[in-house]
């Protein structure tokens, strides 16, 4: 047996290696990572399937600048606005941080629904599916009250006056409104610490949830598997057996009859 | 995907029933605002009906006994799968097994429960009573509203800024008699406005029992509000708009001289005006929610307020 000598390339993947093995013996880690990113998914996958992986990163950027935020922000009633004012005009790039914030509430808002609209239109909400529909309207929700909730920090008169609403229309619920409206405002009036617990709801009860409930939400896609889309031949079941498995997936999809290739 | 086997077990078989049970929603919901009674009663029957059967047509399976066929195909489930026997277990065992379920049970609510109750009880239990000094009677002239506006809490600002519309009606028989509105819309709250001149320039700002009052004369022709469009005539009662019953009033006392503000309380409406009217008056609710029959029972209890 003639002994090759490591290549340039291979000497240098050598730490590299050593410290995956390492964590994967300890962890079985890296085994999972590539599990999750090899896992097969039909090969008729099309871009509207992005639209979960979309709002997570949305999630992620408001999670990323909100902790961000947190280090200049100030609820309380005398210095909410003040600080508002400061990240927004004085602090380096504060301006930046809290516009992706901002404007990332509402891309985050309109691609959740946008998520929910492919998913209900390629049916993949069916069986098995079902649970993971409800872990998604449930997110849906959780993400609709960090908009609530957030719209009041800037403590301003729309955002007072527009949580005034908002909370009035809670109250409006039968039976237990009334009850809702006044947890929410922490009293009787909004005050002082209607703005520090709708922080705290805004930053840690909610993002928690969310954070549990997309755990939860991942786990069982990559569980199921991901759906082909409506028109395709594997969903319908009419895939011709001698067809190859593995197609480039570039052909165009066939329409529902059209047998004719 | 699995290929379809054609049998597609976990869908429902097609049916008509949901079509006739959203005919029957949609006949509802235009019978309750054409004629709630008698369209509303029919759409109500419709989709009662079709929802029955609808849901008969759904929980067949479940409840018929299972098809033969699958029955026959029971016993040969256990040669594909074997069942492992339950292990063996002792009393101790089972015992181990409850105790730390129970014991994590009760330490996990011995931290859980005061928690939730600070969370949420604060907002019930920590409501005081308030009463406010508006100053001496002579800044109220009779037959005029006048603009009361003070903090209630000046530490906390703007944000405790609360609003009167205070009228001086004379006398009812030897009682005096005030009108007192406040100016949470009731629709959803925001603040309503005089319709008519302020008269700024006769501003005049008090110091009543430590608070700073702001008194301004008014002459409304009624108040509007300018979230959504509610208006009010110079009672309070609704004239136009979303809000659900007239404006809240205040209670009033005359201590030495000077006009308190007590509670406040809801009305639903009034009649007659000043010192003659009458006002149906009810415990203090939320914006946005009835307090007369019918839909006032969708609010039966009030969390405690002042």
């Amino acid at each position: 047996m003639v002994e090759r000598k490591p290549t340039k390339a291979q000497q240098a993947a050598a730490p590299v290696h050593y410290t995956l093995d390492w964590l994967e013996e300890r962890s079985g880690l890296v085994g999972g990572v590539r599990y999750f990113l090899f896992r097969n998914v039909p090969h008729d996958t099309n871009w509207m399937q992005t639209l979960g992986s979309a709002t997570l990163t949305a999630f992620i950027v408001q999670a990323v600048t909100g902790v961000i935020l947190a280090m200049y922000y100030k609820p309380d009633p005398q210095n909410a606005y003040a600080s508002i004012q400061n990240i927004t005009n004085d602090v380096t790039l504060g301006w930046l941080v809290r516009g992706m914030h901002r404007w990332g509430a509402s891309v985050f808002i309109i691609l959740m629904f946008l998520h929910m609209a492919r998913v209900f239109l390629f049916g993949a909400y069916k069986y098995p599916r079902e649970l993971n529909w409800v872990i998604g309207v449930l997110l849906l929700t959780l993400g609709l009250a960090e908009g609530f909730t957030g719209y009041l920090l800037p403590w301003d008169n729309t955002a007072y006056w527009a949580t005034t609403v908002g909370i009035n229309i809670n109250g409006t619920a039968p039976f237990l409104g009334p009850y809702i409206a006044q947890f929410l405002q922490g009293g009787n009036f909004i005050g002082p610490d209607t703005l520090s617990r709708f922080y705290s709801l805004h930053m840690l009860v909610v993002p928690g949830a969310i954070i549990g409930l997309i755990t939860l939400h991942l786990y069982l896609v990559i569980r199921l598997g991901v759906t082909s889309p409506p028109w395709s031949k594997d969903a319908a079941g009419t895939m011709e057996p001698e067809e190859p498995a593995g197609r480039s997936g570039l052909t165009q999809p066939v329409p529902r009859g059209g047998e004719a290739q | 995907m699995q290929p379809d086997d054609g049998a597609d077990r976990n869908q429902p078989s097609p049916t008509i029933w949901p079509l006739g049970f959203a005919v029957g929603v949609v006949v509802l919901l235009v019978g309750l605002i054409v004629s709630p009674w008698f369209l509303g009663g029919i759409g109500l029957l419709i989709a009662i009906v079709f929802g029955a059967l609808w849901a008969r047509e759904a929980t067949r399976e479940v409840r018929a006994p299972a098809p033969a066929p699958e029955v026959e195909e029971e016993p040969a489930r256990p040669a594909h799968v074997p069942v492992e026997p339950e292990p063996e277990r002792y009393p101790r065992n089972k015992f181990l097994e409850g105790a730390t379920l129970g014991v994590g049970a009760v330490i996990g609510g011995m931290v859980a429960l005061p928690a939730l109750g600070f969370m949420i009880l604060p907002a019930f239990t920590d409501v005081k009573p308030y009463h406010v000094d508006l100053g001496p009677l002579d800044n109220f002239p009779e037959g005029k509203y006048v603009i009361s506006t003070f903090l209630l809490y000046p530490e906390q600002g703007e944000v405790s800024r609360r609003t009167a519309f205070v009228r001086n009606n004379g006398f009812k028989g030897d009682q005096p008699s005030f009108t007192v509105i406040s100016n949470t819309c009731a629709h959803l709250g925001c603040p309503v406005q005089a319709n008519g001149p302020v008269f700024d320039n006769q501003k005049k700002t008090i110091q009543a029992s430590g608070l700073e009052v702001t008194l301004i004369p008014t002459s409304p022709a009624g108040f509007g509000c300018p979230c959504h469009g509610g208006q009010y005539d110079t009672e309070g009662n609704r004239t136009a708009g979303p809000p659900v019953r007239a404006l809240d009033r205040y209670e009033f006392s005359i201590v030495h001289g000077n006009l308190w503000l007590g509670r406040i309380f809801s009305v639903s409406t009034v009649t007659g005006t000043g010192a003659d009217a009458m006002i149906q008056k009810y415990t203090q609710h939320y914006p946005g929610q009835h307090v007369d029959a019918p839909e006032g029972w969708l609010y039966p209890l009030q969390p405690p307020r002042y």
